[in-house]
């Protein structure tokens, strides 16, 4: 396990420099394209250290906040936590901050930059669904990866894949801006304009990259999560009916959005069967790996 | 020179007594304070007990049986002098819990008593406290025991005082389930 939360705090500065270099690579082409000096990488170093110490500080804030979560009230909310706190005992860990979404599907995720500073969101679907043991189990799963610190690398690719998705919006943009330059009547001679070229990269890659930094937090480590959840209740059954839960239900967590879909317990967003060829292709880009390997994985305990 | 080589196993060795001392007294308060949670857990527990007989009676006051049965195994938790005592209490009290909820089946008044379904709540989560207190025990025992077994720690473990603590261990009535009859 010790070996786990290093790896993941290796992986968390590994995206972070990853992050910052992109950036500033995306800076420096724009400057070789349109010729402002340096001065675009300045401003690209600039953004991308402020966008990666916000997202150390504040994506946990921000994955809330675009999840529409709200605080969960001690008195309303008195099984959540005690189940939390109960687990906590059993763990050793401090207590998170509890939230709760409005959103009839079941699911839950954890949030935070390390154990103190974590935050824990369940929908009211989840609430509303499981029994007792079930709700533990699902409890457990999420501050297992707190414990792990799987919590540090996924919220911080949060932010990171957020910010990417908005340069690549930008790069698309400008493609009909004609890059900046104010020259019309060249443009059918010297092919085009090259902020669009960069725009058009930068279209194809975003979206690879993107999954990239969410596959930094790789389906194995949900699998790993079951298993430390399991050893926290030491009742392998409630978690196993709680995914079999999970696995009957179809509704699509709608507070889910792509760019957070990987801190979800249950991939929020709808799985694509049954389309021949290409399975094994939309297989490869989903967030979690399927409910039932992870039950059948937890049945042989 | 030999006085430099000297010199660095000197502060080598210190650095090795330094550390190992400061793990041993890393978990071994680690046991403590598991120690002092189960304590806790089980306090709260006897807390609630007398608020769930009030609102009990208040529909069911003809279970005069179970009622005294569970006040009788409170009153013997909180008077416990010895640990097995404590423990042999607190199994009788969870068997006597247990089966005055399931003795509330039967009232549907009671059950829909939202005082009622609060202390259940807090009864129940407190008795799996109790039990993840215990769990949290023995885990640190285990680590603090495989600490003052192995080396370097079992070289300073004997002279600095620190011996090796026991499991926590339910006593053979709590495992037997309790029996519910109608």
């Amino acid at each position: 396990m010790f070996e786990q939360i290093a790896s993941n705090k290796r992986r968390s500065i590994a995206l972070i420099i990853g992050f910052v270099l992109v950036l500033v690579l995306v800076g420096l082409a724009v400057n070789w394209l349109i010729g402002y000096g340096v001065v675009g990488a300045v401003v690209a170093l600039v953004i991308s250290g402020a966008v990666a110490f916000v997202s150390y500080w504040k994506s946990d804030a921000v994955a809330l906040a675009v999840s529409r979560a709200h605080l969960a009230d001690p008195r309303e909310y008195r099984r959540l936590y005690n189940l939390v706190e109960g687990l906590c005992i059993a763990s050793g860990l401090p207590e998170p901050k509890l939230y709760v979404i409005d959103d009839p599907a079941p699911n839950a995720f954890a949030t935070g930059r390390n154990p103190k500073h974590a935050s824990l969101a369940v929908t009211s679907g989840l609430l509303g669904m499981m029994n007792r043991v079930e709700l533990e189990g699902v409890i457990a799963h999420e501050l297992s990866h707190v414990k792990n610190y799987d919590i540090l690398v996924s919220t911080l690719a949060v932010t990171m894949v957020g910010a990417v998705a908005v340069l690549s919006d930008i790069a698309i943009r400008t493609m009909w801006w004609n890059g900046g330059r104010t020259r019309r009547d060249g443009d059918q001679r010297d092919g085009g304009n090259p902020l669009a070229f960069l725009g058009f990269a930068l279209l194809l890659v975003a979206p690879l990259l993107a999954r990239a930094m969410q596959f930094a937090v790789s389906r194995r480590r949900e699998s790993l999560a079951d298993f430390s959840a399991v050893h926290m209740t030491r009742y392998p059954p409630g978690l196993i009916s709680a995914l079999e839960k999970l696995q009957a239900d179809n509704t699509v967590t709608h507070s889910a959005s792509r760019a957070t879909a990987h801190l979800w317990i249950e991939q929020p967003t709808p799985r694509r069967e049954g389309e021949g060829r290409l399975q094994w292709l939309n297989k490869l880009f989903d967030t979690h790996p399927p409910l039932e390997e992870r039950i059948a994985a937890l049945r042989e305990l | 020179m030999p006085f430099v080589i000297i010199l660095i196993v000197v502060v080598l060795l210190v650095l090795v007594v330094v550390g190992t001392r400061n793990g041993l007294v890393r978990v071994r308060n680690r046991v403590e304070n598991a120690w002092a949670q189960i304590d806790v857990q089980l306090k709260r527990r006897s807390d609630l007990v007398p608020n769930l007989v009030e609102t009990v009676k208040g529909y069911a006051a003809h279970e005069r049986e179970t009622l005294d049965a569970v006040i009788k195994a409170r009153n013997a938790a909180v008077t416990a002098a010895t640990p097995g005592a404590a423990s042999a209490a607190d199994a009788q009290l969870s068997g006597a819990l247990g089966k005055l909820f399931a003795l509330a089946e039967a009232y549907p008044d009671l059950k829909a008593n939202q005082n009622f379904l609060a202390l259940q709540e807090e009864l129940t989560a407190t008795d799996d406290k109790v039990g993840y207190a215990r769990q949290a025990y023995n885990d640190a025992v285990t680590t603090y025991n495989t600490k003052i077994q192995q080396l370097p720690g079992s070289v300073f473990a004997g002279g600095m005082g620190y011996k090796q603590r026991e499991y926590y261990q339910v006593d053979e009535a709590a495992k037997v389930a309790p029996k519910v009859q109608f």
